[in-house]
């Protein structure tokens, strides 16, 4: 029954992984660029609710209304300042772009609000320790909604890319970017869309992070580790796929808590190594297989069925 | 007025210099096709008209406009539409969904989804494949297809028969007599001179980047243009001088 238990702590879990790691997912499948201040800019969201909550009293719900439009546009100037610039210059300046800016992230958060702990916990009544029972287990409320609010983000997520315009032109610039172009698509504008949704869900992926635990300034870091590893896991490039990643890792790492004391983060990082192995292994060891179109076509393939005509 | 204006155009890869110098001017509803061997620069020229390629020097004015520093998505937006070498469609979309995307972000005019559907017949029963899961000649189908989606004033076709069986080949150029009885105006890059002297109402022959001959296509002789191809100036002359022009008929 523990080991039950365990398990469905660790898909619950899953869930805040999956809502964390669809930005870095979503924004490698569109500009195959990964972007190293993912964390960070969680952060930056979680102390911007944190802000409201504080200072002016705005329930967090609302304050994360108020903070995913305002992450749209940061990540809108975003692009337009530092990704595209960046992605100019070749394949690797992006990755040095967002690990600078995450840097100055950090840094900037420490310098405006010290080394203290924040946390959203005190400012959503009991959410932070509701429980629901089901028979002997039980799970804790913020524990499903934060999985609930992964499905149906993803599956937003899914259907606007599956069923609208802006979505086929993002899948287009996926796809190719200089084809998209020459059929009418502005794939710089799309691209900045497409990062501007990423920094909606690190939106409500900071501030789940404040409501479950506490921040710091420098928090980001591990959680680029968990999107990261939870990414890679699930397929970079594919959305339900990061749900499926961000479930085995919570569930490796719950598992890895029971087995032993410090095997909360060991077994998640063993379950990505493993997974990294194995890909390489199928991939001839070639890293660039891994990271680069074989598995960005997923980003589209998924949604190419059944598609309808308009 | 011409519709599509070109002078002095070079352009580069790297430091080769793939087009030098190129002068052309297109009239509304006329129908140019470039030919020559390859690496003579006909694609350059038609990816840097479409604007995915940089012209290191030189103008393109499109309807009085000038073109220099307007992106390609703004050039299909203006009516200038490419068909790729090679196809490059959006594989792992489907093929109503490849037309879609080129609807939504290009011009308004005559050629919606179901007068490309009506053209290319072929598709109907594709329309929900994947466009990389689909033979040669239907995936050039959607080519073409997807590009008159935007409704071009001017359609670039860049060797659209490139890998295809002749069979295929015949089906495009079946498909393509919709668009050429709509008097589309056409740039078209073509190996086959048959064909292009079919298509064409004036040819214009590139040699190692830069123009060595043109003329209207009833007015050229084969033998001339091959020799101008393969860059014998001397046996273009004797072709020039021995035969009448007698219009594309003597081609065949």
């Amino acid at each position: 029954m523990n080991l039950l238990n365990q398990i469905i702590q660790g898909i619950l879990l899953g869930g805040y992984y999956a809502v964390l790691a669809c930005g870095v997912s979503f924004m490698f499948g569109v500009m195959r660029i990964i972007n190293l201040a993912h964390g960070s800019l969680a952060v930056v969201a979680a102390y911007g609710v944190f802000v409201l909550a504080d200072r002016y009293g705005v329930n967090p719900g609302l304050g994360l209304l108020i903070v995913m439009p305002a992450m749209a546009v940061v990540g809108w100037i975003l692009h337009r300042l530092v990704l595209e610039r960046s992605a100019r210059a070749g394949e690797l300046v992006p990755i040095l772009a967002t690990f600078g800016l995450a840097v100055v992230l950090d840094n900037t958060l420490f310098a405006t609000f010290g080394a203290d702990t924040r946390s959203l916990a005190p400012y959503i009544d009991t959410l932070s320790y509701d429980s629901i029972d089901i028979g002997p287990i039980t799970v804790g409320t913020l524990s499903v909604l934060m999985l609930a609010v992964a499905v149906a983000m993803l599956g937003c997520l899914h259907l606007f890319l599956k069923h609208t315009a802006m979505g086929r032109r993002i899948r287009a610039v996926a796809d190719d970017p200089a084809s998209a172009q020459l059929v009418g698509v502005d794939a710089k504008q799309v691209n900045a869309v497409a990062v501007a949704i990423a920094m909606v869900t690190v939106a409500v992926a900071g501030v789940f992070l404040a409501m479950r635990e506490t921040v710091d300034p420098y928090a980001g870091a591990p959680q680029l580790i968990f999107a990261f590893e939870a990414v890679m896991i699930g397929g970079l490039g594919s959305l339900w796929g990061t749900l499926w990643g961000g479930i085995a890792l919570g569930v490796a790492q719950s598992l890895g808590a029971e087995l032993y004391s410090q095997g909360f983060l060991i077994a998640g990082h063993l379950l990505f190594l493993c997974v990294l192995l194995a890909r390489l292994l199928f991939s001839g060891f070639s890293l660039r297989a891994v990271f680069t179109r074989r598995f960005t076509r997923r980003f589209t393939r998924r949604f190419t069925r059944s598609a309808p005509i308009r | 007025m011409s519709l599509l204006k070109v002078r002095g155009l070079e352009a580069r890869h790297g430091l080769l210099k793939a087009v030098r110098g190129i002068d052309l001017d297109l009239n509304e509803g006329e129908r140019l096709a470039l030919v020559g061997a390859n690496g003579a620069g006909k694609t350059t020229l038609l990816r840097t008209l479409a604007g995915i390629h940089p012209a290191s020097a030189g103008s393109v004015e499109f309807d009085g406009a000038d073109l220099a520093g307007v992106p390609a998505h703004r050039r299909a937006a203006l009516g200038i539409a490419l068909v790729p070498e090679g196809r490059r469609l959006f594989a792992s979309m489907t093929v109503a969904e490849n037309l879609l995307v080129a609807k939504s972000a290009g011009r308004s005019g005559p050629w919606d989804f179901e007068a490309v559907v009506q053209a290319f017949p072929q598709l109907k029963p594709k329309l929900k494949s994947l466009a990389g899961s689909l033979s040669g000649g239907q995936q050039q189908a959607v080519a073409i297809g997807r590009a008159l989606m935007t409704n071009p004033r001017v359609l670039l076709l860049d060797e659209v028969s490139l890998g295809l069986s002749p069979v295929a080949v015949q089906g495009v150029y079946d498909s393509l007599a919709a668009v050429v009885a709509r008097r589309t105006t056409l740039i078209l890059v073509e190996q086959d001179l048959q064909r292009t002297f079919s298509v064409a109402d004036r040819i214009l022959c590139m040699l190692e980047g830069a123009v060595v001959a043109q003329g209207r296509a009833d007015e050229l002789t084969r033998e001339e243009v091959m020799a101008h191809y393969f860059g014998n100036r001397a046996a273009a002359g004797q072709a020039r001088a021995s035969h009448e022009p007698t219009g594309q008929g003597r081609l065949s």
